[in-house]
């Protein structure tokens, strides 16, 4: 009995590790960001100024250029992820073609970060680039267009596979009640379907702007790495993860490096709670589906 | 349904144990007991030290780890001991030296250009007056065809083209240097922009080391960006010339750089050498150092260690100094070698000098 | 009416997405087709078993970089497995309110940037002990992987039937020698169907290891140095103006990938084969 209970204590141990990361990791973030956070409190989201030898720094022009290339980029790999997910589910969910693009689309969602933004660079970047010399503006091919576009990319197999998983959810009585109504496909989907997963696709796609929101390596590399607010989607920008990524390593000032890492906090800070958000959603849905 | 068998528990806990073994040993081991120097800092001379390190390493077996992360990142990193030596072309001003924990000291090595470098339908090589660049990187001019380009290139047939300029999106000394060299030529870059490892661009792209740079203005028609100038030759990227203090027109190389570098150098070599007032001199050129704090035990390494950086620092600004010449930075001066020797023979640990 | 309309849009529907997905394929084959055939090219023995030397003739290799990147996953492994496996018991064997805290702490965990762990492993390790490492790099990475293999780890032990823990006890086993004689030898392969998803997805971050494993031209496994892994040689050769760098970065990206859709395919072979039967 003694090694029972010293191992339901390893197993509390465990736990409480596994509790502990998270908290470990926001203590030292913002023990990291107490200078900053003492010079420009709450304001330091709003300041449009990142300017390091003056040491003004202020958090908007990548707020922006977060925002804007994660919803573009939703926005963009939204039809197709649902597409893929409603031709996965219902219309090809066996069979040879099925199995094909199911590997295929986890195959995409398992290249590394990099390596999109290495492709990107090479493939995508000079096309963008011929597309802003037509339509007469400034030739960067790097800039917030294609950093959404790559975006996209890598998100798509990540929500079309979570809603894959679940249009499997709703029960086959259901879908089949449905057509012996005589609805067609397209209204089965509509109408039986989507409300029934509804808010497990309203939480896929907080847990996709989550991840778009934090991505790094392949926006770095595509994105222009110039610290101002964008003026269009054009404009050559920055995110919050990427300006970590270029200036981290020689942040030498105390604020310098303090404002860094309160970027750091608030990126920590906003993931948390837009997987949080994801997470409840999600976990609501299931619990309420299984009643039936 | 399975059940391990007690001596296949047995088996894999041992199999797990020896494997874990085997890794703390060849953790532990430094196999040959070699030593490795991790050093971090400039892209503006990573080709040269590339080559550097490696032949050091042939010739006496001493591993040298540099990675080259940015000129603010190896200051940045040396002030934090994670490296045993940071290299930098922008010097730390007194005010930096502050912030280092202990006292540390400036090694040059070789002294290099500043190129500016474009990507035009040109032929011949652009000639560029201070005034006008300061305008460009301040995005007064905005197109190639400008009048004060035009006039300054009466034979160049200029497209009406954007200029799209590049500059670093991280720490850099190159910066410093061009920076340092606006700064001079244009009170109004003074005022605005200022000079430094990191700044607030006006306009343009930021790219990540000189390579990034170089990158860039190679990919879009119309750039104009600064690399050292190793990055532009190896490249075939053309450059500019540039107009010095003196009213005339140099391009860049080994000999209007070594000329350049012929100012009276202060014991600590940490002087600035643009807008030189040599006559053939170019006017955009900076030494690269190699910092270390003085008394090497304040950077956790054993003697052992601390000696072997010696030797190679001072083996770099004698015979590392031949491979200068071939990737054209301009080797020291004897003058420069001589401050140099003084400054790593002053190199202590625990208060004991490492060469004597 | 009503009827050749609803059929109308059915079809079109139908059209529609089946365009849209078929179309997803478009940049997969595109981004597969350039990674092989660029990288092809720099494929032979020599690149594969030779250490990174920019000055010599032979040209590079990216030994190091592979070994880096395996010498990374063992560590990183090494931290996160048996931890996440006494997690995950923790989730499934516990009855208490904080497990569902836990839990959610677990699972928001995952979606954590990587730059923000690699800054917080910055600040904890490579800072406080005085350099970089292997590591720190494999700490990093390992937190990266920890979500993933509690996560397995819990949804493997849910799957062992309490009927078998309660024949167990019925034998006179105590509760200890039943969760490790019986429970988990039953449930250890989707254990390790777990980690394989989870260094397949650790095996290409780049962000976490730029401060932390640093980079190193040479060959090394001591766990205390600095090393070089393939994700960081992409990085640093994709952004360099050198055809010849662009050629070894394609190269370790079709290596790369390669590792990465060998673990893939292993998952879904041994996910079959292993999933917990009775």
């Amino acid at each position: 009995m003694r090694q029972d209970s010293l191992f339901n204590l390893a197993l509390y141990f465990g736990g409480f590790v596994a509790a502990m990361i998270m908290v470990i990791m926001f203590g030292i973030l913002f023990k990291g960001s107490v200078l900053s956070i003492k010079n420009f409190g709450i304001h330091f989201f709003f300041g449009e100024e990142w300017n390091p030898p003056m040491e003004k720094f202020g958090l908007l022009p990548f707020v922006v250029g977060t925002i804007l290339t994660s919803i573009l980029a939703l926005s963009l790999s939204l039809p197709f992820a649902i597409s893929l997910a409603v031709f996965l589910g219902i219309y090809c969910s066996r069979g040879i073609v099925s199995n094909i693009l199911r590997h295929l689309s986890d195959l995409l969602a398992g290249i590394p970060s990099v390596v999109y933004g290495f492709w990107g660079l090479f493939f995508l970047v000079p096309i963008v680039r011929n597309l802003e010399i037509k339509l007469g503006i400034m030739p960067f091919g790097v800039g917030i267009f294609t950093a959404s576009i790559i975006l996209a990319i890598m998100i798509i197999p990540y929500m079309s596979s979570m809603i894959v998983e679940l249009i499997k959810m709703v029960p086959r009585e259901l879908v089949e009640a449905g057509y012996s109504l005589g609805a067609t496909s397209f209204d089965v989907v509509r109408k039986i379907v989507f409300p029934y997963i509804k808010s497990g696709v309203i939480s896929g796609i907080i847990l996709a702007f989550g991840r778009a929101f934090g991505e790094t390596m392949a926006v770095t590399m595509v994105i222009g790495n110039v610290n101002s607010v964008p003026k269009s989607i054009f404009s050559p920008a920055n995110t919050m993860a990427s300006i970590i990524a270029n200036e981290f390593p020689e942040a030498s000032s105390g604020l310098y490096l303090s404002s860094i890492v309160y970027i750091g906090l608030w990126l920590f800070v906003i993931t948390f709670i837009v997987n949080l958000l994801g997470n409840l959603i999600i976990r609501k849905f299931r619990a309420g589906e299984n009643e039936f | 349904m399975v059940i391990i068998k007690k001596q296949e528990v047995k088996m894999m806990r041992k199999r797990f144990l020896s494997l874990i073994i085997v890794v703390i040993i060849f953790g532990f081991l430094p196999l040959k007991a070699e030593i490795e120097l991790v050093g971090a800092g400039a892209t503006f001379p990573y080709p040269l030290y590339s080559k550097m390190f490696a032949e050091y390493y042939k010739q006496y077996g001493v591993k040298v780890n540099y990675q080259a992360i940015g000129s603010g990142g190896g200051i940045r990193q040396l002030m934090a001991r994670t490296v045993d030596f940071g290299a930098s072309d922008a010097y730390v001003d007194d005010k930096g030296i502050k912030k280092f924990p202990a006292p540390i000291v400036h090694i040059p090595i070789v002294a290099g250009a500043v190129v500016i470098i474009y990507n035009l339908p040109i032929d011949s090589h652009l000639k560029l007056s201070p005034e006008v660049l300061a305008d460009i990187f301040l995005g007064r001019i905005r197109k190639w065809n400008d009048e004060k380009i035009r006039k300054l290139n009466p034979d160049i047939e200029l497209p009406n083209k954007d200029i799209v300029v590049i500059h670093r999106s991280d720490g850099s000394g190159t910066t410093f240097i061009f920076s340092d060299y606006l700064c001079k030529v244009s009170s109004e870059w003074q005022k605005k922009v200022g000079r430094g490892k990191v700044l607030n661009w006006p306009v343009g792209l930021g790219a990540k080391g000189n390579p990034g740079v170089a990158g860039l203005v190679r990919q879009i028609p119309g750039a104009i960006g600064y690399v050292e100038l190793i990055y532009a030759k190896s490249n075939d990227i053309p450059f500019a010339s540039v107009k010095n203090k003196k009213g005339n027109f140099i391009v860049p190389s080994l000999e209007s750089v070594t000329l350049a570098a012929d100012v009276p150098l202060p014991d600590d070599m940490r002087v600035s050498l643009t807008n030189t007032d040599s006559k053939y001199g170019y006017p955009i050129a900076g030494f690269t150092w190699i910092l270390v704090y003085k008394d090497l035990a304040n950077c956790g390494m054993s003697r052992e260690k601390a000696k072997a950086l010696v030797d190679l620092l001072w083996w770099m600004v004698h015979n590392g100094q031949k491979y200068a010449t071939p990737m054209h930075y301009a080797p020291l001066s004897e003058k420069a070698q001589r401050k140099a020797e003084v400054i790593i023979k002053s190199i202590e640990f625990e208060g004991e000098a490492l060469i004597k | 009416m009503n009827f050749r309309f609803r059929l109308f849009f059915d079809k079109a529907f139908k059209i529609a997405v089946t365009i849209l997905s078929t179309s997803v394929i478009v940049p997969l084959i595109l981004i597969l087709f350039h990674i092989v055939s660029k990288g092809v090219s720099s494929i032979n023995l020599h690149f594969l078993i030779r250490d990174q030397n920019l000055s010599e003739s032979g040209g590079s290799g990216i030994l190091n970089s592979i070994v880096g990147t395996f010498l990374l996953i063992t560590i990183a492994s090494v931290f996160s497995v048996p931890l996440g496996i006494i997690a995950g018991l923790f989730l499934v064997e516990v009855k208490s309110k904080f497990v569902e805290f836990v839990r959610i702490l677990v699972d928001v965990l995952h979606g954590i940037p990587s730059i923000v762990i690699g800054i917080v492993t910055y600040l904890l390790i490579v800072k406080p002990f005085g350099g970089f490492s292997a590591i720190s790099g494999g700490i990093a990475l390992g937190l990266m992987m920890f979500p993933l293999v509690v996560k397995s780890a819990e949804e493997s032990l849910r799957l062992v039937p309490y009927s078998l823990r309660e024949a167990s006890f019925a034998l006179g086993a105590n509760y200890v020698k039943t969760i490790f004689r019986v429970v988990l030898p039953t449930c250890i392969k989707g254990i390790i169907v777990g980690t394989l998803i989870g260094i397949s997805r650790i095996a290409g971050e780049t962000a976490p290891l730029l401060f932390t494993a640093f980079g190193n031209p040479y060959f090394n496994i001591s766990p205390f140095k600095p090393v070089n892994a393939l994700p960081l040689v992409i990085f640093n050769y994709a952004m360099s103006p050198y055809e010849e760098w662009h050629r070894i970065a394609w190269g370790a990206s079709l290596v790369l990938v390669g590792i990465i859709f060998l673990l893939n395919m292993t998952t879904k072979i041994a996910g079959k084969k292993w999933e917990v039967q009775f």
